[in-house]
């Protein structure tokens, strides 16, 4: 109870501090002074308030206090600790506390971390920020109160979903939280810096910094989320094109692309338009995403509770940002005019310039696949529904170019390369590749033109940055990482798809099945009762066509608060597939739905991703030593 | 001027996107397929929950003004609480009830109806599901109002309240 | 302009190849169809996900309709019917969905010419 209290009244107090940080801010930039030490403590107080709001949320879920009523909402007193604590951001309420605390934190990071940077600039930049804050206390504070209070006092709560209940879960949010408010600091340093007349080079290695923190968050975050659908919804896969996936998917193909083009910016001053766009962009869409997620507005598996409030705040609150950064684009900024020096066909800029075409193509499927039902029904009445069908039919066949410009690019120089000098390998690799590929799907029967392409393009970006990793020349390490990772990412999707296969049986307790591969022995099954709940694991042997055999224990749980029943799926990984097994329990019936998938190369598609950004990671790194 | 007339281009869109998503947050985004029935009314075999004979659709679906086929199971709670609106429908002369036992227990339905009361004429069964899917139906409880020549004229999804009651009374004078 | 049409071609030729891909067992194909519709009493699920009654009877139906000699486009057609556009996950190319499909498409060759433009300019 004491701990919800001052939960509630350090949020209160946090949103004050933004009124003195916002005044002393403005006096300060109008004086010619150097930058106010009031407005590091202000600041920090700020965060520390927030900090201790949140403090005063987890203790009141580790106590079960349920005169809360969001802990009340969202736990139990059988709940095992882990979860209570995870519970805290398990939730709307919770989850916008910890978007505050990471706001909070960032900007404070912002503003010790940029010392070097023109005072107006970090000033300009805070208050850009202050403003995001502010909307977020506000829409916390009136919507969102993580302190509300119920009486009388409930014994027991209402639990938490099960389902959510898993250590990978309970870090995904923070982590992909982390990458949008990353995307927000850029969101307002990029208008500070369009006011400020000082988008050029100097400004360009400062921000590319927060590019990197927000897209290595966002890229890990996106993963996370990937691993936890494929283990625990049971349904083996691992991008389904729900709208909550695209969501987070859309910022980030946005800050891939603006962190190709903040390459070029370091170098030379040109994009300089299109790098300001694609930052308030960036967070146009985390912001949208947000709104999108929690309105109530979509059909999804994800979707926290819909409150129409809470959607009109939202919606409210994007487009007032929205409306800002589009007067200060088109106000204050001017392209320099012309004095940039002209682009060669052939060099990096124009692969990177071409880079960036072929994402804004993918980030506008993705979003138009997502948003045209609503404008649809809205317009006309109609439901229509947008699935993996469409996004792969208008996605896949541009990666093909997508993927041999990225082959060719990155051995471009800047400026200009000489065309004499194209190195013997890469038409090597591109007829091994083409060779490969049909060899490989003729003897799969999957000989398609369209197979067939993709997976020479692939092979050619593989076989490409493999052999960047031979050369010493002028490439970074976090480059080479990066490009081969995306490319072994596409090559595991595309053996994935291809190899893995499928068999849904109905089996009774000590049944056999025999397939095509092998056999499915049902050998028995045995019953527990865990702390809250019931679990019923089934013993299965699978043996497969060389004799050698698996043992898979698939598991339901029925769980007594709130009462439901969820499967676990029992996956034995190796290098070369997954083998998985989920059985679901068959209502009046004595037999079990058992499913046994082999996903082919499934490991390797979660190694890709990590690779991608581990190549972010090294960069960073690099960046903040040379500082 | 190409720089004002972008301005003004965005600006426009993204009052228009404002103003859709805020109609959006109204509506419901639960897909409720209400309005979308197929005209004539499928005919379909199984069997009659008490006798356990089988029977064609054809044979029940006569000698009557109107009928009503509610799609019910003894597992749904829903069903339970439209019941005695069921009850009192039953009692009007111009309508023939005509239950569809949806993917139950014949024993569990069986109970249901010794302890609710039967208010159809004849009770068939959907053990697993298919027929309700090629009548169109997709949930219990749903109610389709049928006129003499086999045409559906309404279809109630989800459970009927005295309302529907009202609108049923009122079709089938 | 060239690479333009390169890549229209291609796209034209991918669809074809889709054509003639190799017809799957019925057992693929079934499940191919199962992920393509919507549970229409879940929260965003394919039938072939969900474990619900109404998806396990539907995939029943499916299988029926199959063995009847229906096609993939047919039962399709047929649900469609029953239940509006909404229970299938591909929104097929008709005078609703053609802005769906196109619009990106416009916009991929919109920004080609505003580079195009750009890169010519300064090549002169």
């Amino acid at each position: 109870m004491l701990a919800s209290q001052i939960g509630y009244y350090s949020l209160v107090l946090g949103l004050f501090f933004s009124i003195f940080i916002i005044s002393i801010s403005i006096k300060n930039f109008n004086n010619n002074q150097i930058i106010d030490n009031r407005i590091f403590s202000l600041s920090f107080l700020q965060l520390l308030f927030v900090l201790i709001s949140f403090i005063g949320l987890i203790i009141s879920f580790i106590n079960s206090d349920f005169s809360n009523v969001t802990v009340f909402n969202n736990s139990h007193t059988t709940k095992p600790l882990f979860y209570k604590i995870s519970g805290t951001w398990g939730n709307h309420e919770g989850s916008l506390l910890l978007w505050l605390l990471v706001l909070t934190i960032f900007i404070f990071l912002f503003l010790v971390k940029s010392k070097k940077q023109p005072k107006k600039y970090r000033i300009l930049t805070l208050l850009f920020q202050q403003i995001i804050i502010i909307g977020f206390f506000l829409f916390v504070l009136k919507t969102s109160n993580p302190f509300n209070y119920l009486f009388p006092i409930p014994s027991e709560g209402l639990g938490l979903n099960p389902i959510l209940q898993d250590p990978i879960l309970a870090i995904h949010p923070p982590i992909l939280y982390l990458g949008y408010v990353g995307s927000s600091i850029i969101f307002s340093s990029s208008l500070a810096a369009v006011v400020l007349k000082y988008v050029s080079k100097e400004w360009a290695k400062h921000i590319k910094i927060w590019i990197l923190i927000a897209w290595i968050f966002l890229t890990i975050g996106i993963l996370l989320g990937s691993i936890w659908a494929y283990y625990e919804l049971g349904w083996g896969g691992f991008w389904f094109w729900d709208p909550v996936e695209n969501v987070s998917l859309m910022p980030w193909l946005c800050l891939t692309a603006l962190l190709h083009c903040i390459l070029v910016l370091e170098k030379k001053l040109i994009l300089t338009s299109w790098v300001i766009i694609l930052s308030i962009s960036t967070f146009t869409l985390s912001m949208s995403g947000t709104f999108l997620v929690r309105s109530g507005i979509l059909n999804s598996v994800h979707t926290f509770a819909n409150d129409s409030e809470r959607g009109i705040f939202i919606l409210i609150f994007l487009f007032i940002l929205i409306f800002i950064s589009l007067i200060i684009f088109f106000f204050f900024h001017n392209e320099q005019k012309k004095i940039q020096s002209k682009i060669n066909l052939f060099s990096k800029e124009t692969a990177i310039i071409f880079n960036n075409w072929f994402m804004m193509y993918f980030l506008s499927v993705v979003l138009i696949g997502t948003v045209y039902p609503i404008f649809l029904d809205v317009l006309t009445g109609v439901k229509i529904s947008v699935g993996p069908p469409f996004y792969h039919k208008l996605i896949i066949p541009f990666l093909i170019p997508f993927l041999i410009i990225m082959s060719i690019g990155p051995n471009l120089s800047w400026i200009k390369t000489n065309l004499k000098k194209i190195n013997i390998s890469l038409i090597f690799f591109f007829i091994i590749s083409l060779v490969i590929s049909f060899v490989i799907l003729k003897k799969n029967n999957q000989s398609t033109l369209i197979n067939t392409v993709l997976l020479f393009a692939s092979l050619y970006l593989f076989f490409v940055t493999v052999r960047d990793f031979f050369n010493k020349n002028f490439k970074s390490y976090s480059q080479k990482i990066g490009h081969f990772g995306f490319s072994l990412l596409i090559l595991s999707i595309f053996f994935n798809s291809l190899f893995s296969s499928e068999i849904i049986i109905n089996l009774k307790v000590g049944e056999i099945y025999a397939f095509e591969k092998g056999i499915i022995k049902f050998k028995k099954v045995e019953t527990f009762n865990i702390k809250n709940y019931k679990s019923i694991v089934g013993h299965f042997e699978i043996e497969d066509d060389k004799k050698n055999l698996i043992e898979l224990k698939p598991e339901v749980r029925i769980y007594n608060q709130p009462v439901t029943i969820t499967s676990e799926a029992d996956i034995k990984t190796t290098l070369f597939s997954d083998k998985f097994l989920v059985m679901n329990v068959v209502k009046d019936h004595d037999f079990f739905n058992v499913r046994y998938q082999s996903k082919a190369f499934m490991i390797w598609i979660w190694i890709s991703t990590l690779l991608l950004a581990v190549g972010g990671i090294f960069s960073l790194i690099r960046r903040l030593n040379e500082k | 001027m190409k720089n004002k007339f972008l301005l003004t281009f965005i600006i426009f869109f993204a009052i228009f996107s404002f103003f859709i998503f805020l109609k959006a947050l109204n509506n419901s985004n639960v897909y409720i397929a209400d309005n979308i029935f197929k005209e004539n009314l499928v005919n379909f075999k199984s069997q009659e929950l008490f006798s356990t004979k089988e029977i064609l659709s054809e044979e029940i679906f006569k000698d009557s003004e109107f009928y009503i086929l509610n799609i019910w199971a003894s597992w749904c709670a829903p069903c339970r609480k439209e019941h005695p609106i069921l009850m009192k429908l039953s009692q009007n002369s111009q309508v023939k009830m005509i239950g569809l036992n949806y993917k139950d227990n014949f024993d569990s339905a069986r109970n249901f109806i010794y302890k609710f009361g039967n208010p159809y004429s004849n009770i068939m069964t959907d053990k697993d599901g298919v027929i309700s899917i090629g009548l169109g139906a997709y949930g219990v409880p749903e109610t389709f109002i049928i006129d003499k020549n086999k045409k559906i004229i309404k279809k109630f999804i989800g459970p009927l309240s005295k309302k529907n009651l009202d609108q049923i009374i009122l079709l089938v004078k | 302009m060239k690479i333009l049409k390169f890549f229209i071609l291609i796209f034209i030729i991918i669809n074809f190849g889709n054509a003639n891909s190799i017809e799957n067992s019925n057992e693929e194909l079934r499940n191919k169809i199962s992920k393509n519709i919507r549970c229409l009493i879940c929260q965003g699920q394919s039938i072939f996900d969900s474990q619900s009654n109404f998806a396990n009877s539907m995939k029943l139906v499916i299988k029926q309709k199959l063995n009847e000699g229906y096609t993939e486009k047919q039962i399709y057609e047929l649900l469609k019917d029953q239940y509006g556009q909404w229970i299938v996950y591909d929104p097929e190319f008709n005078k609703k969905t053609f802005i769906l499909w196109t619009l990106p498409i416009l916009l991929f060759l919109i920004g080609g010419a505003i580079i195009g433009r750009k890169l010519i300019v300064k090549k002169f």
